[in-house]
Order: C-alpha cells, then sequence, then structure tokens
C-alpha cells in the first residue's frame, strides 16, 4: 500500500526535490514532443535551450526578457503568499507602460538628471492605480479580484491601443501606430554592447532581495501571509484583512507599473500597442516555479525567459511554432504543481494488507 | 430576401452568445460540484482546434462537435487529475491549463491557419422564422444554437430535478459532509470537470465551426474569461447563463456595428464596453446580500480524503 | 404502542445477539489503533463505548459502519458474516450512524438535505410524507421545507436521526450525540433512544460522559489504547470507577479551592454591551449583556453550542469591537472600542474555541505561531516592524518546557499536534505573557482526559496568579469543577450570575435553555 501522510515538519530540501523533478519531467515531456515531430529531442533540446546561451547577445536577450518576469514574480509572489489572486499584473504593466511612457513624451526633448525618476515614478504610479480598483472593488464590495483584476488588463490593452492610435502617436510617423522614440535622458541605459538587456535587470535583482527581506523579517509580510492562510486566525492575531488586500494589490500594482516602464523606457524605447508578451502572465508561472520565494525568483524567472528564447529558436532552426513556449512553460507548471504534493506530504510505502 | 439592419444585428448577437453559453454552462457545472476551473480559455481553444480539425477531415458536424467535446474532456482530466488526486492550488492549475491549452493549440493548429471550413447549414424552424423579425433572428440558425439553449434546460432540470444533481450540488456545497454520506467527492468532481470541459470544447468549436470557418492563433480572445465571469452573475443558474451571455453578445455585436448604428468614437473604447460591464456586474453580484444566489460553500477548496 | 410491539416482533424474529465482533485490528502505519477488539452488542441492547479520545472508539465503530476495513478479524451481524466495503454497505445491512459532526448541508432544505442520506430518494412529497410519519412516531419535530443554515444544533441532530431512522436500521450508532444537547435535549434524546431499544433495535452510545451511560446503556464496553479493557453493566459501577478503569490511574479530583479574596475585590474587566449585530447571520445576536470579573477569579459562561458564545467572545477579544467605548472598562479604562491588538497590549488575552484555523495556524510551525499573539512580549517584534525568529523559538521552547507539550520541535507545524498538546501550547502561550484577563472558550474539547486535567490546572494556576478568567464552555462537569462564578448563555442573553458553589447541575441545565433570563 503507498500512503500519502503529511509532514510534521518540512525540510527547505523538499522544495527543492520537488522543482528538480518538475525540471526533470519537463525536459523528459519535451523530448517526447520534439521526438513525436520528428527531431532528435537532445541536439533539439541543446540547439534551442543551450546555444541562445553561448552568445553574449544571448545572455544579453535574457536578461532583457527575465527582468520584468522577475520583477513582477517577486511582487506577484507576495501577493499570492497572502491569498490574494491578481492576475492582472499584465494590465498593470501595460498601464505602467503607457503612463511612464506618457510622462516621458510630455517631457520630450528636456534633458535633466530628474526625467528619469519622474518617468519612473509615472509608470510606478500607473501601475499603482490599476492594482488599487480591484483592491478597492474587494474590500468594498468584495468582488472577486481574480476577475476583476483580469477585466482590467484587457480594458489597459485596449487603452494603449487608443493612445498609440490617437494622441500619444508620433506626429512624423506616417501614421504608424507608435509614438516618437524617448530621448536619451527617458532611456535607462544599457548592461552590454550586444542586445537588450539593460539596466532594469539590476533593479529586478534588488527587488528579489527586498522582497526576500519582507518575507523574511518583515512584520507586514508574516502579517499577509497570516491572513492569506486563515482569515479568521489573522482577526484574533489582530492583522486585517482589508489591509493585506490593499497591500497585495498595491504592491502588485506598483511593482508591475514598474516593470511595464523600465520594459518602455528600457527595452522598447518607445510607446507600441503591444509592449508585453504576456510577461504578466508569465510571472505568474514565475512565482510558482519559486514556490513563492522572492530569491528564488531570481533563477525562475531567468529559466522561464530562457523558455522564451527557446520559442524563438525553435522557430527559427527547428521550424516550429513560437508558441512551443507556452507550451513548454504550460507544462513546467503542471509538473511543478503536481510535484508540490511532496512537498508538505510524504509518499510511504506501508504495511501490506 | 432582405432583412432590415435590426434583423441582422439580433441574428449576429445569437451567433456572438453561442459560444458563451456553452462555455459558461461548462463553467457552471464544475463550480456547482465546488471545482474552480480558470482553464476554460484553454479548452475552449484546444475544443476549437479540434472541431475545425474534424470539420476540414470532412466529418459532419455532429462528429466535429463530438470531437471537440472529447478534445476537452482529455485536456480538463489534467486538470482534474491535478487538483483533485494531487492536491494542486486550482487557481495556478486552472492558469496553466489555459496557457498549456493555448499553446497546445497553436503549436498543433499552425497547419490549419489560412484554411477554411465548409459553411454549417442552418435549421429553419418551419413556421416560427416567419414570424417577422424575431423569426430570422432567432428561428433560422445552425443546430448549435438550439443545442446551446436545450442544454441549459437539461442542466436546469439536471440539477433541480434530479437525485444527480442534487448530489452533485451537495458535493460543491459541503464536501466533508458530502463524503461522511458515502458520496464520492472526488468521483463526481471528476465527472462535472469532464462535462465542463467538454461543454467549453463545444464551445470553442463554434467559433471555428460557425462563426468563422478559418481557425487563428489565440482566437478565443479572452472568452474563457468572460464565461467564468459570467457564471457569478448568473449567481450559478442555468438560464440565467443564457441571459447573461446574451447581453455580453449584445455588446459586442453592438461595438462591432458602432459605426452603422452611428456611434462615432473610437472602436477600441466599445470594446472595452464588455470588460466593463463584467466589473460592474461582478460588484452588482458581490454586494448583494448572502443567501440562495450566493455561491457554492465548498467552492475552489481542496478536498482531501483523510479528514 | 400496538405499533412499536409489532415492529419488535418483525425484528425479533432474528436472534438475540445483534452484532459480533471479533478480534478486530487496525493499523495506521506502524500504529495499532484497534487491537484484538472483541464486542457484542444484543437485540434492543443499548450498548456503551466508552474511552477517551485516541482510544479507538471511532476507528471501531467505522469499520463497523464501513468506512474503514479491518486489517484483521471478523464481524457478524445478525448471525450472517458482515463485512462492509462502504458505509452504503453497511446501510443496506441494517447498520446507520449518526456523526459527532453533522454531515448535513446548510444551503439545502431538511427535506434535500433527509434525501441524500437515503439511496434512491429524491425530496417529492412522497418522501415528506414517509419522513412526517416516521417524526410522528419517535416524536422528532422538524420542518422539511427549512433550510439547514438556519436551524439550531439539536434539530440538525433531528435531521441526521431521521436520515438513520427513515432507513429501518437494525443497528444504530451514536458518536457522542449530546456533546451539542441541552439537558432537556438530552433527554428528548433519550426517550426516543429508549423508544427505539423497545422495538428491538440495537444501539452503540459512544460517550465519554459517565452519567449518561449509566443513566441510559445496558452495558458497557471499555477501551484504552485501542484495545478492550472490560466489559461491565454501568448500573452497578460508579462514576468513579467507570472513569478509573476508562483511564487507567486514578483521577486527581480537580476543584476549584475557594476562592478567598476575590469576591472582595473590585471588578476588574466589566461588561454592559446593549444589542448587538454580528456581520454574519449565523451568529446569534447579542443583547444586554452584563458582566464582570474580578482579579484572581473565574467566571463561566454555560450554554448550548450556538446561542451566542462566538459572538460573546469576539467581543470580549476585540475581534468585534463596540461603537461606545465605555462598553467595556478594563482597569477603568473604556476598551470596547480598541481592536485586539490593543486589547492584548492592555493584558487582555484569550483562547478561541477553534483550535486549528483561528487560534493557530495548521501550516505554520509552532514558533511562526507564536507570532500571532505574543509577538509585543520578549522582543518578538523588534521596533514595531521587524521579527526576530530566535525570540520566537525561544518563547515557543520555553512553552513546550513550561507545559509539557508533546511535540518534535519548534519547527513542527501547528497541525501536527495532538488536540491536548496543541491546546496546552496555546493556553501557554497567552499565560507567558502574564494576562490580566483571560478569556478560553471550550479549552478541552476534543481533548483527552489527562490533557483536560493539566488544562484545568494551568486556568486555575493563572487565576491564582491574579488574573481574571472568563471560561465559556459547554461541558457543564467542567464549569462546575472549575470556575467560582457561573451564568448561563441563552439566545444572545445572559442569565444572572451565582455563585458556582450554589449552582446544581439541573439548575444550570435550566438557566442554558433560558429559564430566569428575563426578556
Amino acid at each position: 500500500m503507498i500512503f500519502v501522510e503529511a509532514r510534521a515538519v518540512t525540510r527547505w530540501y523538499h522544495e527543492w526535490i520537488a522543482v528538480l523533478i518538475a525540471l526533470l519531467l519537463t525536459v523528459a515531456t519535451a523530448s517526447a514532443l520534439l521526438a513525436s515531430l520528428g527531431l532528435d529531442p537532445v541536439s533539439s533540446l541543446h540547439r534551442i535551450f543551450i546555444r541562445p546561451l553561448t552568445s553574449v547577445y544571448g545572455v544579453s536577450e535574457l536578461l532583457a526578457k527575465a527582468t520584468p518576469l522577475i520583477t513582477i514574480g517577486v511582487a506577484l509572489a507576495l501577493g499570492f503568499r497572502a491569498g490574494v489572486w491578481n492576475i492582472g499584473a499584465e494590465g498593470q504593466l501595460v498601464m505602467g507602460g503607457l503612463c511612464g511612457g506618457a510622462v516621458a513624451l510630455a517631457f520630450w526633448g528636456i534633458d535633466g538628471f530628474w526625467v528619469m525618476p519622474l518617468v519612473l515614478l509615472g509608470g510606478t504610479l500607473g501601475g499603482l492605480v490599476w492594482g488599487a480598483i480591484p483592491a478597492f472593488l474587494k474590500v468594498r464590495f468584495n468582488a472577486n479580484e481574480i476577475l476583476v483584476s483580469l477585466m482590467l488588463t484587457y480594458v489597459a490593452i485596449l487603452l494603449l491601443s487608443v493612445m498609440v492610435h490617437g494622441p500619444l502617436r508620433d506626429p512624423e510617423g506616417f501614421n504608424f501606430p507608435e509614438s516618437r522614440l524617448f530621448h536619451d535622458a527617458a532611456t535607462l541605459p544599457k548592461l552590454f554592447s550586444a542586445g537588450r538587456g539593460h539596466i532594469g535587470f539590476i533593479f529586478a535583482i534588488l527587488f528579489a532581495v527586498l522582497g526576500t527581506w519582507v518575507v523574511k523579517y518583515w512584520h507586514l509580510g508574516f502579517e499577509m501571509r497570516v491572513t492569506g492562510l486563515s482569515t479568521s486566525a489573522a482577526r484574533f492575531a489582530g492583522y486585517s484583512r482589508d489591509r493585506t488586500v490593499w497591500m497585495a494589490l498595491l504592491i502588485g500594482g506598483a511593482v508591475s507599473g514598474f516593470a511595464g516602464v523600465v520594459e518602455v523606457t528600457g527595452n522598447i524605447g518607445q510607446l507600441v500597442p503591444n509592449i508585453s508578451p504576456s510577461y504578466g502572465f508569465t510571472a505568474i508561472i514565475v512565482a510558482f516555479l519559486a514556490r513563492l520565494h522572492p530569491l528564488a525568483v531570481i533563477p525562475a524567472g531567468l529559466l522561464v525567459a530562457l523558455s522564451y528564447l527557446a520559442g524563438e529558436a525553435a522557430q527559427l532552426s527547428l521550424g516550429v511554432p513560437a508558441a512551443t513556449t507556452q507550451v513548454f512553460q504550460g507544462l513546467l507548471l503542471f509538473f511543478l504543481l503536481g510535484t508540490s504534493l511532496l512537498v508538505n506530504y510524504r509518499i510511504r510505502l506501508g504495511r501490506v494488507v | 430576401m432582405e432583412y432590415g439592419l435590426f434583423t441582422s444585428i439580433i441574428h449576429a448577437i445569437v451567433i456572438a452568445s453561442t459560444p458563451l453559453v456553452f462555455a459558461g454552462l461548462g463553467a457552471l457545472i464544475q463550480e456547482r460540484a465546488g471545482v474552480l476551473n480558470l482553464g476554460i480559455e484553454g479548452l475552449m481553444i484546444v475544443g476549437a482546434l479540434a472541431g475545425f480539425a474534424s470539420a476540414l477531415a470532412g466529418y459532419p458536424l455532429i462528429v466535429s462537435v463530438f470531437v471537440a467535446a472529447f478534445a476537452g474532456s482529455a485536456l480538463a482530466s489534467i486538470f482534474a487529475l491535478l487538483v483533485l488526486r494531487l492536491y494542486a492550488n486550482p487557481v495556478a492549475t486552472g492558469l496553466a491549463l489555459t496557457l498549456f491549452g493555448l499553446g497546445l493549440s497553436a503549436l498543433a493548429g499552425s497547419q490549419y491557419v489560412g484554411q477554411a471550413a465548409p459553411q454549417v447549414a442552418e435549421w429553419i424552424i418551419p413556421g416560427l422564422n416567419h414570424i417577422p423579425v424575431i423569426g430570422r433572428a432567432f428561428f433560422s440558425h445552425d443546430p448549435l444554437v438550439y443545442l446551446s439553449i436545450v442544454m441549459a434546460g437539461t442542466m436546469w432540470w439536471f440539477l433541480t430535478k434530479s437525485r444527480a444533481g442534487l448530489i452533485l450540488r451537495a458535493v460543491g456545497e459541503n464536501h466533508s459532509s458530502a463524503h461522511s454520506l458515502g458520496f464520492s467527492v472526488i468521483g463526481i468532481r471528476f465527472l462535472a470537470i469532464l462535462t465542463g470541459g467538454a461543454l467549453a470544447g463545444i464551445g470553442g468549436a463554434y467559433l471555428t465551426l460557425v462563426q468563422t470557418p478559418l481557425f487563428v492563433e489565440g482566437m478565443t480572445a479572452g472568452r474563457g474569461w468572460i464565461a467564468l465571469a459570467l457564471v457569478v452573475f448568473a449567481s450559478w443558474r442555468p438560464f440565467r447563463v443564457i441571459a447573461g451571455a446574451y447581453l455580453f453578445g449584445g455588446v459586442s455585436i453592438v461595438q462591432l456595428h458602432g459605426q452603422a448604428l452611428g456611434i462615432s468614437i473610437a472602436a477600441q473604447w466599445l470594446s472595452m464596453l464588455p470588460y466593463l460591464v463584467t466589473i460592474c456586474a461582478l460588484v452588482i453580484i458581490a454586494s448583494r446580500v448572502k443567501g440562495e444566489n450566493s455561491a457554492p460553500g465548498s467552492l475552489g477548496i481542496t478536498f482531501k480524503e483523510s479528514k | 404502542m400496538t405499533e412499536s410491539v409489532a415492529i419488535a416482533e418483525r425484528l425479533s424474529a432474528s436472534s438475540k445477539q445483534c452484532l459480533g465482533v471479533r478480534g478486530l485490528s487496525k493499523y495506521f502505519g506502524d500504529f495499532a489503533a484497534n487491537r484484538d477488539v472483541t464486542l457484542s452488542v444484543d437485540a434492543g441492547e443499548i450498548h456503551a463505548l466508552l474511552g477517551e479520545n485516541g482510544a479507538g472508539k471511532s476507528t471501531l465503530v467505522k469499520m463497523i459502519y464501513g468506512i474503514l476495513k479491518p486489517d484483521s478479524g471478523s464481524m457478524e451481524l445478525l448471525t450472517n458474516p458482515y463485512s462492509p466495503d462502504s458505509p452504503s454497505d453497511a446501510k443496506h445491512s441494517g447498520v446507520g450512524m449518526v456523526f459527532q459532526h453533522f454531515a448535513v448541508f446548510d444551503a439545502l432544505t431538511v427535506l434535500e438535505n433527509i434525501a441524500l442520506g437515503l439511496e434512491g430518494r429524491f425530496p417529492d412529497e412522497t418522501l415528506a410524507a414517509e419522513i412526517a410519519e416516521v417524526c410522528e412516531r419517535y416524536r422528532l419535530h422538524v420542518e422539511l421545507n427549512r433550510r439547514v443554515h438556519d436551524l439550531g444544533a439539536g434539530e440538525r441532530q433531528r435531521v441526521e436521526i431521521i436520515r438513520v431512522l427513515m432507513q429501518d436500521p437494525r443497528l444504530l450508532i451514536l458518536d457522542e450525540p449530546t456533546s451539542v444537547l441541552t439537558p432537556q435535549e438530552t433527554e428528548q434524546l433519550f426517550t426516543t433512544l429508549d423508544r427505539l431499544s423497545d422495538e428491538g433495535r440495537s444501539i452503540i452510545y459512544i460517550s465519554h460522559k459517565l452519567d449518561e451511560v449509566r443513566a441510559l446503556c445496558d452495558r458497557a464496553t471499555l477501551m484504552r489504547a485501542g484495545q478492550v479493557v472490560d466489559v461491565v453493566d454501568p448500573r452497578q459501577e460508579s462514576t468513579r470507577s467507570l472513569g478509573e478503569k476508562m483511564i487507567g490511574e486514578r483521577l486527581n479530583e480537580t476543584k476549584r479551592s475557594k476562592a478567598s479574596n476575590a469576591e472582595k475585590q473590585k471588578a476588574r474587566l466589566t461588561v454592559r454591551v446593549g444589542d448587538v449585530y454580528p456581520e454574519s447571520t449565523r451568529n446569534v445576536v447579542l443583547n444586554d449583556v452584563y458582566l464582570s470579573v474580578a482579579p484572581g477569579s473565574i467566571l463561566g459562561i454555560s450554554g448550548v453550542s450556538g446561542n451566542g458564545q462566538d459572538t460573546l467572545f469576539d467581543v470580549l477579544s476585540g475581534e468585534l469591537t463596540l461603537p461606545n467605548p465605555d462598553s467595556m472598562v478594563l482597569d477603568g479604562e473604556p476598551i470596547a472600542h480598541l481592536g485586539v491588538e490593543q486589547r492584548r497590549l492592555r493584558g487582555l488575552l484569550g483562547a478561541p474555541e477553534n483550535r486549528l484555523g483561528h487560534a493557530a495556524i495548521p501550516e505554520l510551525t509552532l514558533w511562526e505561531n507564536v507570532i500571532l499573539t505574543a509577538r509585543h512580549t520578549r522582543g518578538i517584534l523588534k521596533n514595531e516592524h521587524l521579527i526576530s525568529g530566535t525570540s520566537a523559538k525561544a518563547f515557543a521552547d520555553e512553552v513546550i518546557s513550561t507545559f509539557d507539550v508533546r511535540t518534535q520541535s519548534v519547527n513542527a507545524k501547528a497541525s501536527s499536534l495532538s488536540g491536548g498538546n496543541l491546546q496546552k501550547f496555546l493556553i501557554g502561550r497567552e499565560l507567558l505573557g502574564q494576562p490580566k484577563v483571560f478569556i478560553v472558550s471550550n479549552p478541552t474539547w476534543g481533548v483527552d482526559a489527562k490533557a483536560q486535567l493539566f488544562i484545568h490546572q494551568m486556568i486555575m494556576k493563572m487565576a491564582d496568579e491574579g488574573a481574571s478568567v472568563i471560561l465559556i464552555s459547554q461541558d457543564i462537569d467542567e464549569l462546575l469543577s472549575v470556575t467560582d462564578r457561573i451564568c448561563a448563555i441563552c439566545h444572545g442573553k445572559l442569565s444572572r450570575t451565582f455563585p458556582t458553589d450554589e449552582m446544581t447541575p439541573e439548575h444550570l441545565g435550566a438557566l442554558m435553555l433560558g429559564q430566569e433570563i428575563d426578556s
């Protein structure tokens, strides 16, 4: 008989074993999938996962992709620990990019050390407001934050589209739905000579460190986690659920907004109708891959960023669609969720009946 | 025969709403059993592709519908396994399902891009279709439109008039009590998830078989999420799902025909309407007094057999 | 009565023995929940199954009811071999069970709830008529169209009993049926059970209330540590001798020594509350609550569960604040408007009834659970914002060693502790904070006898050290042995307060039913 029994004490390595098993299963399934498409799994996997990392350009691209994933992943990990399901980070990112971009365009051509901070602030506030809406509706009316934040994502994307088709369109851009290129004072410096890796990655790392500190040592982090685990225990402890909902969504919104403005000023350099290949949604996977530990979000973000590069590489060198990325990501998340059972339970062979 | 603008708009609304009816019912049956499945979007698009592939291969409509339903169920069974047996977080698992479904359909569907499926013939209901305006708008449609209504009726009957439906509601209401009465909570939820997956699959297939006889990557465009909102909007009642779906369908069609109707603002503003309406609906539902219309008691809570 | 004679004749066609259990064992891993258990229940007999929590009573009846499968041994029902694979198998064979935690559905009607318990039945008029007939026969009153949501504990239990009776069972198992009933409701239940036994139906009655067993049962099987230790006629035994057999060692009498000076002291906490309307409609509204406690004294509040205790606890602990600050006065300071944390800083601590999910969080470790309520002591919270894990662990360690909490370490999850050990930890957590006022609700619910004793001693020690204690409990014996003064709550109203010395169980029962409470 196989028994599943709850562990009395969970140790840190239980989590890593579970993640490792999930990764192995994902690679195995991906290999099978590639083989079924008539491709040699080993060389294909090498070509799409390893080769992109062998050049400075590739690494730079990896960091560029990992930047928003890590930044948002940290904020979502905090929120999910609190049981606040902010699924609309994508919309908050878009609003951050839109508002920050609008500030950059408003000060277009003006040089000054204060322009960049102002642009970043604008973006952060944009995301903050977009996160505040579901928070308000949840606290005031108990409206489901999953659906509200998600609906707001679509609204944000449409809003960005309206803006780049109209008021923010480049006056000399031949009617293309794009803004002007931001000037240097409103552009984040690059990390390398090649690729799009930019200084935003440093911010992302700082966020992860800060997040870890909040989770481990900060009372607020504990308070949010307790509220997420049990409302009545939180109330007995003197913690407010409303405060947790506000904090989770405001942090999520502000940080996602920051990621958005960093993305447009560091990576894209202008406003376009489509500023994010679903980073906000993918960051959810990153947060879960990291098992909601902010520091672990760094490797998780890099890994998922690699899956984006892999998707591109797969399209270029293997001729399979870029959507392969999503398949990999979905598989990884499935396996990860499936193996998380191993963390809190142990499986043992018991007495034979 | 020429039809008035009004008639064509109603006709179009029915077509736009039908996938939402199917998907909404698919979410409803799961939620009534206590399962919150955020993967409806992924189930829909996989159904869309499966139905489309079957129609392209020349199979008749009924076969394609079954293929789509089967594909939806098959994908949903992954969700069921993870959530019911491995106690995975349902929110994250639902998201993974959506992601995986979108990716898988894009990967497998790349070969079908640009091809068109055969048109589905309309079933004109004799007699009724001659009623002025309404006849054309409501009684000359493809069979799936009628099926969606029949489905809602069947589900209503099942939930309120059958013992199996009573058991399903009991499982959704309080899974521990249901378990101690000897009902198989996991088994019943498994069936609910498979049924929900099939319905969502049919809803997706409606897009490729009837609405636009094409397959495009990501063509469900958030309808799965609207379906989830619809269930809350409908306070977990099948007939209210129809009402909600037609409301949402209506808004999206009015926005498409905005220009013709003399509305002259950017299309994006109108496109926002369904989402804003959903948010308003969520707020109204949530702020109502708890009671008969409230959510199933065990909704979204993981059931673990050993206490 | 002729009807019942007819039924008795029909049932007595079978042999004298109804259920025979031989050599039943059940292991969970290495733990023997039941070892070589033997039990015999005659037709028409009310047979008590006595034992502490964890003695193996539940495991045994779960095997009889088909929820668990025995590892070895055999059973016989009405002389036929009996090995049920599932509860529905058991039902078919004529075994019915009323659980301690009712398997009812709040949002459904009584009729739907009953139909769910009966195989293949649908809540229609035919069923309603049949139920009415059964209710009539056993004098059980329920309204079929009400939602269970609106029912009290006694009525919910009736729903369960009707469900079982509808199946015309030969053997009825009741698991701690009186734990939520008033003495009067208990009496009503006993009448029903006597009637069932007159008809020749057998009853297995699980309890740890020795008085009840002596009043009701024909025989008692005593269990300890998974084994049967004795089979006795409870009417020939004293409560004390039964208790000793059950626990296996002499019971130390816990009796509150008279608090000598407490009476004279001025009240430390005064509560004077008009009407309270809690957010959740489930809980009973409180009205006109007046109480006061002096330092060093223990006030008991008895009552049947669901009469406003939860709201009262919330009001006292500060989970529910009141608009008028003067409604509660602690040491001369109005505190009714203050939240939990502010009250805690002023020395008002508590331990709610629900240990996992209210007092503690099952998924968190013991040291993390310390932070929930004790964060303002011993430097656990440095400078308002930062948590010192070291201090929290040291605190948890101190609780564990001071109060003899059996656990692996401070890193063990709260859910891994047994009920008694967790309760010792949770009360200890507050005790180390040296409370001025301590509010505790049903501290020994589901706790084994030894831990129960220990917890009672902890509470009395707290009062001896000068704390004012408010003990909300459903356990009359507990209240009578631990408290100095006592009152009862019924429908959100408090009775007058009496010195515990002058209180009898009968008088308390009457108070719990709302007699002597002015409207």
